[in-house]
């Protein structure tokens, strides 16, 4: 058997703190305290007043005789012209792509009466086929942003498009100095091109690229290019401060490619072996086999360690950090030669000019790199776009055009920015809102959202991609393409222009070719259209940046995996989605060790103030976050909007960008800063941490080793006690079983694949018509999600009486996800206890919730060992309390036409996406023929880009999960809680971990 | 409970029956309970059942496909009878012409003409040179269509009357239906009888009373007490100021107050009847009854979506682009076109939010036919809600529907295994078609 492991949520689970454990006994808070503010007499004692009861009395009588009345009339009305491929009440689907800030997903959105309502992987592509990212699932409802602007603006007010055409092109004939195209990565081979075209009119134009969240030096150290990283070739895989698998460069892509060489199987009984060294509680290591906590100062040393125990091959020694690690590290990836991989996020040249001569070393070339087939997905060059500050302040820039780009909020020199641009005579942005870039200025031309806009994209050599529009523009915007051309005086329809590009790639008959390649969403023949010039000066390995003073503390400044570099911070979905890692909602916060925590006296929720080295401050509260490096802290990117045009996203969090400071005419995310106690706490909404798992046996894991040796023994099955000796739970039970003749829908869920990004959880919500609820009512306990990735902390128990685990548990722990929703039991808790059998099962293994039955007695939930079960508080719909999805008319089109929007007083949970069950099954009746294996997926399954998530027909034997749950039957299959007896049809796969 | 309100109004009145005629009280409430229900089963077999005769020598898949294509594609301007639509009737057209001619006429009629065939030519100056636009069938799809319209002239000479025919209803389905309609109505008659039997019993006996009265009063010498008992003289006060008689009246007064409060509550929100007026005076009986163009032609999704789709403007555009064009309702349609304004039709079946329902998967899955939920439609001037669409008669539907597992490789070994467990028919229900989550997602 494995050693004891103990899992706790957070601190205060591992502390038994009096407030959670006051919280664990008690799942939902004693009152509903509806009444604000003071509150009026009756309702504070909870009695009702004889004139009030009449009141309502008669009010009620009242709205019953008027409903009594004649109905409303409602109006049907048809299409005047009905287009050939709309019809009513039928999906389409059309290929486009996700490309924003690296984040590339070629993906397929489904539209129902020409609304796109949701977002999937598209299964044609290479590069993504299996899943998207979470911002690529919550992109469906940007589209629908009431606050996007919806004209041109000249000096901030509206305007026609007509007259900013007419006064631009006076201004562009009569520009002086320098004109510049400032924008964030474009991979896109034909807007390049165009920009190029439109500058080469300007005697002197330049196309300045910067990322809010650069990787200049990683570009810097290969020829511009992010080399052509292949993790699924990788045995050994070193990462340094590289959160590949959630944020750094292409994470769909990178994570696909990870979970190939991750999957264990009685075939395949290897996988690769990770070793993350990081400051932060990164995604990546999270997932990591082995991690070691890093502070940022050390990064430099740990990577010359590396570096001259590879190329010399001396002992790798670094003060401070594990040796232990260190060395097996070394002697790992000597061993793999050919097949092992270091990647770094760091953006000092001299780290990845040793990273890049490390994995020549190690013949990563051509192997776990291609470098033929570079990916684009990064072009920011930090030196051109500060020189451009400087141009603008010298006021030698005489026209400046903002596309993707917004470096007034997001460019650590932002204040230079402000104070550069009030310099430039023309300044126009593309900004699809009014933001802070936007606001300074004089033409506002606004782009299409890319669900409206025709495009294409290179994210990786040879890999090319469309995007086409899936429906036509809510508001009088124009691509900013078109705006292009028109400007410079070009008839074509950008449409056109990417048609004649592509005419260099297509073979064939051209027209043949072209709508297959847009059917497809991707063309994958090899060609190339993108061409990447390098701007970089060669970097070099140098000595380290000078340390900061012993003893400071280093702030990092992080991207989370849903608000990114906070282009998208307007999206209540992706506010609200938990963190990964620290199960966060709503705003960002300070991330610090417990023993700094400790030693400043401070609790989680304390509000400190940072001051950084340039004299600014914000203040934040404090998350307490176990595996942070000693002496560092931890700032997430994105937050502080305080402009009206994202009033989702005003005034939730600190703006951090300030943390970011220019040494050596690049960026370093990161500054030694000052931690001051404040007076003031605020709370912050973490997930999570609501329910307690009391120590019973939820999660599996074990090692490779033990897999190995004997797979039946990795996985630990419950025994009940009977007179007959031992016996596993559902062999005593009380109820009968049911018989499945049709289907019986399940579910297997791999804890060795799922790498806990948190995709499902948003295409679940996008899918079910999920409210998003606030931070408030997170606080309270009151989120909807109907499905959660708990993440557990874990460390060997002190039994082993190994010293190095006897040292606080909290300080590096192991990380394990495990992506909860209702296990649809066969013998359901909730079932037997609803008065008013408004759940109940199917004859095909679902457990049903009927809503309009639902009298909201709660029972069920109380009933429910996994709390997987979630209350209506309150009207989340047309309710301005609750302004974020369903209170415009806008933002309603997101909404599933197939799925009810529940009302306030009934419970709802996780259907199995019982609407696709239904439709798969209709489909196949229709054409006279049983439904196929994978044809019938549910959202969270398909939108995960590990293929952690299987679901099926457990009725159908020649079915993927079938035959999965038969190969892995009795070995790392196992049921949460099997002990209950509640016989789940969602099944777990124990995690299997590569340890050193 | 939502069952009785469908037939509520019938039910009460026959409560009323069965109350004065306190001899048949049980009796009849019984037998017209199941003769209401029977008669909602017969309503909806019978468009079905009319398809039943088919004639003629085609193989009758050939028949059924020409049908579809027929209904789909020609019926819009052809009627397979003698009568003009847009182009001529098509009865008889396989003795008047080639069939080879037919096919090519079909295919592209303007090539005809223009090769200067002199009966095309004729044709197309006989109907106001309209073209007949050009459908890419297949020699045998035209081929199945001539034997349907053959057919059809075959019913014509031995049913008169035919109601615009649903496709692909298997004749005889609902056998098990019919039988109980059957029932239904000989108990009707016999509850006639039997009051028709009463009322002349009680006035027989009454002629025999007074018959006797007369004659005890006339030819016998009475005494005293007997001539009372005799003349007995009915006293209406007694009656009036009887305690049993007040209660009992007091009593039916509340029954019928709780009743008819009860209906109005249960009646909330259900619009069975429900007939607005419509924007356009659109008449389902002109064009699925009498010129029966099939209710896909318009209602284009019926089989293939969630949603039968209310026809757009452009299919309207059709046909009465030539038809009928100086008609003030068919100005409105031309008006909207004009404006670029959809029409605004006042919708009538509403389904609340919180129900999931397919046409399709009733349609095309089900074989269920358009009038079995809609009601006669091509019999109705202004479309009204005929059924009540509660939860309650989907659910008995549900309930005693059989489903149309025929051909469909769906069901193949669902039949089987129901066939193994259970000796009554494959119903919906049967098939878990009466869970929540059917309907409620």
């Amino acid at each position: 058997m494995q050693d004891r492991i103990k899992y706790w949520k957070g601190i205060e689970e591992l502390d038994n703190t009096p407030e959670f454990a006051k919280h664990a006994h008690n799942e939902f808070p004693e009152f509903l305290p509806i009444g604000e503010g003071s509150g009026q007499e009756s309702s504070a004692t909870g009695k009702t007043h004889r004139r009030d009861f009449l009141k309502l009395l008669g009010f009620s009588v009242a709205a019953v005789s008027l409903a009594s009345c004649e109905a409303p009339v409602r109006k049907a009305i048809p299409y005047l012209n009905k287009p050939v491929d709309v019809e009513p009440g039928t999906a389409n689907w059309y290929a486009t792509t996700y490309y924003l800030n690296g984040d590339y997903n070629s993906v397929l959105v489904k539209t129902r009466e020409a609304r796109p309502i949701k977002i999937e992987p598209n299964p044609t592509s290479a590069l993504t086929p299996l899943g998207t990212s979470p911002r690529a699932q919550a992109a469906v409802l940007s589209v629908y942003d009431n606050n996007r602007l919806r004209t041109p603006l000249i000096k901030g007010k509206e305007a026609k498009w007509e007259q900013l055409d007419k006064e631009l092109a006076s201004k562009l004939g009569s520009v002086s100095g320098k004109v510049a195209f400032v924008s964030s990565t474009v991979i896109s081979p034909s807007t390049k091109q165009l920009i190029n075209e439109f500058g080469s009119r300007f005697g002197n134009f330049e196309h300045v690229v910067y990322d809010a969240n650069s990787s200049s030096a990683l570009l810097a150290a290969n020829n511009g290019v992010v080399p052509g990283y292949d993790f699924s070739k990788a045995n050994i895989i070193v990462g340094i401060n590289a959160d590949f698998l959630g944020t750094w460069l292409a994470p769909v892509i990178f994570a696909k490619q990870y979970i190939a060489n991750r999957k264990v199987s009685a075939d395949k009984k290897n996988m690769s072996r990770h070793y993350q060294f990081e400051t932060i509680m990164s995604l990546t290591g999270a997932n990591a086999d082995i991690r070691v906590p890093i502070k940022p100062s050390e990064e430099h040393a740990v990577v010359s360690a590396l570096y001259n125990a590879i190329m010399g091959g001396g002992a790798a020694n670094v003060a401070g950090i594990d040796a232990k690690a260190l060395a097996n590290a070394v002697k790992d990836l000597k061993a793999n030669a050919g097949k092992a991989l270091v990647v770094s996020g760091s953006n000092d040249p001299s780290v990845q000019a040793m990273v890049a001569a490390i994995n020549t070393a190690l013949g990563a070339n051509g192997t776990t790199i291609d470098a033929a087939t570079p990916y684009f997905v990064k072009q920011g060059n930090d030196a051109q776009m500060l020189r451009l500050i400087n141009d603008m302040n010298n006021g030698s820039v005489g026209a400046v055009f903002f596309y993707n780009a917004n470096p007034a909020f997001d460019h650590p020199l932002a204040d230079k920015v402000i104070s550069g641009l009030k310099k430039v005579a023309l300044k126009v942005s593309f900004a699809e809102r009014n933001d802070e870039t936007a606001m300074l200025a004089d033409y506002v031309a606004p782009d299409h959202n890319f669900l409206e806009s025709w495009n294409d994209y290179e994210p990786k050599k040879g890999y090319l991609s469309l995007a086409q529009p899936v429906l036509s523009p809510i508001f009088t915007t124009r691509q900013m393409q078109d705006s292009l051309l028109a400007w410079s005086g070009n008839a074509t329809s950008y449409y056109e222009y990417i048609r004649n590009n592509w005419r260099k790639v297509l073979t064939g008959d051209f027209n043949k070719a072209w709508e297959k390649a847009v059917h497809d969403g991707v063309l994958q023949n090899g060609s190339s259209m993108l061409t990447v010039s390098s701007t970089f000066a060669p970097a070099t390995i140098g000595s380290a940046a000078a340390k900061p003073a012993a003893g400071a503390i280093e702030a990092v400044l992080y991207e989370k995996v849903a608000i990114g570099n906070g282009t998208e911070a307007n999206n209540p979905w992706l506010q609200e989605m938990a963190d990964p890692i620290s199960k966060a909602t709503w705003g960002n916060y300070v991330t610090m060790s417990r023993k700094m925590s400790e030693d400043m006296q401070l609790v989680q929720g304390n509000v400190v103030k940072v001051t950084m080295a340039n004299g600014k401050s914000i203040e934040l509260p404090v998350l307490v976050q176990p595996g942070q490096a000693q002496g560092t802290i931890g700032i997430a990117m994105g937050y502080g909007h305080t402009i009206d045009s994202m009033p989702v996203a005003k005034g939730v969090g600190a703006n951090a960008f300030p943390i970011a400071s220019v040494v050596n005419n690049g960026i370093v995310y990161t500054s030694p800063v000052k931690i001051e106690k404040t007076s003031a706490t605020s709370e912050i909404a973490q997930m999570q941490t609501h329910h307690t798992i009391m120590d019973r046996l939820v999660v599996q894991e074990n090692t490779l080793a033990q897999y190995i040796k004997n797979p039946k023994e990795v996985t630990e099955y419950v025994r009940i006690a009977t007179h007959e000796g031992p016996a596993k739970p559902s062999t005593v039970s009380l109820w009968d079983d049911y018989e499945y003749k049709n289907h019986h829908w399940g579910m297997v869920i791999d804890l060795n694949s799922c790498i806990g990004c948190g995709a499902c959880t948003i295409s679940c919500q996008a899918e079910n018509n999920i409210p998003v609820v606030g931070k408030a009512e997170v606080l309270m306990r009151r989120e909807m999600h109907w499905m959660r990735i708990d993440r557990y902390y874990s460390a060997v128990e002190h039994e082993e009486k190994d010293y190095a685990t006897m040292e606080d548990p909290a300080e590096n722990p192991s990380v394990i996800f495990q992506p909860m929703l209702c296990q649809h039991c066969n013998h359901a808790p909730c079932e037997t206890v609803c008065p008013v059998a408004a759940t109940m099962h199917s004859s095909e293994g679902l457990n049903q919730m009927a809503y309009n039955r639902c009298v909201g007695t709660r029972y069920c939930a109380n009933n429910c060992p996994y709390k997987v079960r979630r209350f209506n508080w309150f009207a989340y719909s047309n309710n301005d309390k609750f302004d974020y999805t369903m209170n415009n008319d806008l933002a309603k089109f997101v909404l599933n036409p197939d799925v009810t929007v529940r009302g306030r007083g009934v419970m709802e949970k996780c259907s199995f996406c019982v609407q696709r069950v239904q439709l798969g099954k209709l489909e196949a009746k229709r054409e006279n023929r049983r439904p196929k294996d994978g044809e019938i997926v549910t959202a969270c399954a398909q939108s995960c880009p590990t293929d952690a998530i299987v679901f099926g027909d457990m009725k159908d034997a020649e079915s993927r999960i079938s035959k999965l749950l038969a190969r892995e039957h009795g070995e790392r299959a196992f049921h949460v809680l099997e002990e209950l007896n509640v016989q789940p049809n969602v099944t777990y796969l124990t995690k299997i971990r590569n340890l050193a | 409970m939502m069952a009785m309100i469908s037939c509520i109004l019938k039910t009460k009145h026959k409560i009323f029956l069965a109350f004065l005629f306190s001899l048949a009280v049980t009796f009849g409430a019984q037998a017209q309970g199941e003769s209401e229900q029977a008669k909602v089963a017969t309503k909806g077999v019978e468009p079905g059942s009319t398809e039943g005769a088919q004639v003629g020598s085609a193989d009758p898949a050939v028949i059924d496909a020409g049908a579809a294509l027929f209904k789909n594609n020609c019926a819009v301007c052809h009627s397979a009878g003698s009568d003009v639509i847009v182009g001529p009737g098509l009865k008889d057209v396989q003795k008047r012409r080639k069939e080879s001619w037919l096919i090519s006429w079909v295919k592209n009629s303007q090539a005809l003409i223009q090769s200067g065939d002199a009966d095309a030519v004729a044709i197309y100056n006989e109907y106001n040179k309209q073209a007949m636009p050009s459908f890419a069938f297949s020699d045998d799809e035209i081929k199945s269509i001539l034997a349907y319209v053959g057919s059809q002239a075959d019913v014509a000479a031995a049913t008169p009357t035919t109601v615009a025919g649903p496709e692909g209803a298997a004749p005889g389905e609902n056998v098990g239906t019919d039988a109980i309609g059957a029932v239904g109505g000989y108990l009707d008659i016999v509850l006639v009888v039997l009051i028709v039997v009463l009322i002349v019993l009680v006035v027989t006996l009454l002629l025999i009373s007074s018959l006797l009265k007369n004659y005890l009063n006339k030819n016998r010498d009475l005494n005293e007490d007997d001539k009372e008992v005799v003349n007995q003289r009915f006293d209406f006060s007694k009656v009036y100021k009887s305690k049993a008689v007040r209660t009992l009246v007091m009593l039916i007064f509340v029954v019928v107050l709780l009743d008819l409060a009860l209906d109005k509550v249960m009646g909330i929100g259900i619009q069975e009847g429900y007939a607005p007026k419509q924007p356009i005076a659109f008449s389902h009986k002109l064009h699925a009854g009498d010129h029966q163009i099939n209710c896909n032609y318009c209602h284009s999704t019926v089989y293939e979506s969630k949603s039968a789709s209310i026809p757009s403007a452009n299919i309207c555009m059709n046909c009465h682009s030539q038809i009928k064009k100086e008609s003030p309702e068919i100005q409105k349609i031309y008006r909207a076109i004009e404006r670029n304004k959809p029409i605004e039709w006042v919708r009538i079946h509403n389904l609340p939010d919180l129900a999931y329902f397919n046409h399709s998967q009733h349609t095309q899955v089900g074989g269920v036919e358009c009038q079995t939920c809609h009601g006669p439609i091509q019999e109705m001037d202004v479309v009204y809600q005929y059924s009540p669409l509660t939860m309650g008669w989907c659910i008995d539907c549900h309930r005693e529907t059989p489903l149309n597992t025929e051909g469909n490789e769906y069901y193949d070994n669902l039949v089987k295994l129901h066939e193994q467990s259970s000796k009554g028919a494959f119903t919906v229900a049967s098939n878990g078609g009466t869970e929540c989550s059917k309907c409620h997602y």
